[in-house]
């Protein structure tokens, strides 16, 4: 089980390094101002958008056991707050865990 | 070698009201309470944490063991999940390259490429001469890496405290840091839309594959919004 673990961890690892490593690759002929760097930015920020929206709304593990509309209602007031608080982060992070922590054990 | 005054001012992005270390700290405190229910030791969590530093990647890692997936299928689905890395890393360094600076600082610091340390320095290149881009850069990962390694040892060894209540308000605290910074990036009508699209097109794409529907909806998402852009940019 031991060297089993080790070995996951380095096809885990190896498997996230690909992206980072031909990432740099790819961007060495790249210039800032150029059209297919604008391309990726868009890709990157879509990429995490997916991503992001895809924990909140089909989360797997913990999170999958709080109610859909818990989950949703925790992020629209966290944005609130984020900007109330002119855009800082502390708070509404905070905030998020105590809500949906009273949320899920009071509704 | 390294510009320590610059590598210093990206490490101090950890301090102040728009740091990442509790999103960062509470993602990686749940990870470690995680790793140690799965049968790792902590030498081996430390590792985990050490090599690969992605959080989606982690628990993809943890699922796929506790139903007995081979190591091609672990890699698969680790690459498919965390394949934004790769669209993520493309946008960043052209911003960070310069000539006099050695090519071996790129290929190492593209390790801290992440969601939180990458928005940071989304959010802060143009405030530094891009000369010291990069070290100022490897300050930034340098210290977003820290928090999650010290992290996945504090949740290792909190795990017996953790309780269900507890880790499922952890669970909700990164989605809601990157949500936030998210929101706080849409500044031009193309970020905007890429963001927006992604949002509806990322769950969208679920229903056809769970498993590509981040790479599918994400590139859709992006390519609209592109093409938008330029549009409207012309």
């Amino acid at each position: 089980m031991t060297s089993n673990i080790f070995f996951i961890i380095l096809v885990t690892s190896a498997a996230t390094f690909l992206s980072r490593f031909l990432g740099v690759v790819s961007a060495q002929n790249i210039k800032e101002s150029s059209k297919i760097f604008r391309w990726f930015n868009c890709l990157a920020y879509s990429t995490l958008a997916a991503l992001i929206a895809r924990i909140v709304i089909f989360p797997s593990g913990l999170l999958s056991e709080v109610d859909y509309f818990v989950r949703v209602i925790v992020v629209v007031l966290s944005i609130g707050l984020f900007y109330i608080t002119k855009k800082n982060l502390v708070y509404p992070t905070i905030f998020s865990a105590i809500i949906l922590t009273l949320f899920n054990t009071y509704l | 070698m390294i510009d320590s005054k610059y590598f210093f001012k990206g490490f101090a992005s950890i301090k102040g009201v728009r740091s990442p270390a509790i999103a960062l700290g509470a993602s990686f405190i749940a990870i470690g309470a995680l790793l140690k229910n799965i049968g790792f030791t902590i030498q081996e969590s430390i590792f985990s944490t050490f090599l690969t530093y992605a959080l989606p990647g982690s628990l993809v890692m943890a699922e796929s063991m506790i139903v007995g997936a081979s190591l091609l299928n672990i890699f698969i689905a680790v690459w498919l999940v965390n394949a934004r890395l790769y669209p993520m890393t493309v946008s960043l360094m052209p911003l960070l390259m310069h000539k006099s600076q050695p090519k071996w600082k790129y290929y190492l610091s593209c390790h801290f490429i992440a969601v939180s340390s990458w928005l940071i320095m989304k959010d802060n290149y143009d405030q530094i001469n891009k000369k010291s881009r990069i070290d100022f850069w490897i300050g930034i990962g340098a210290a977003t890496w820290s928090v999650a390694i010290i992290s996945t040892v504090i949740g290792y060894f909190a795990s017996d405290f953790l309780n269900r209540e507890i880790l499922i308000g952890l669970a909700i605290i990164n989605p809601i840091y990157f949500t936030c910074m998210m929101v706080g990036a849409m500044k031009t009508i193309k970020i905007s839309l890429s963001i927006i699209l992604g949002t509806i097109l990322g769950p969208a794409f679920y229903f056809i594959s769970p498993e590509w529907c981040i790479l599918f909806g994400g590139v859709t998402a992006g390519t609209i919004a592109f093409f938008i852009g330029e549009i409207n940019d012309q």
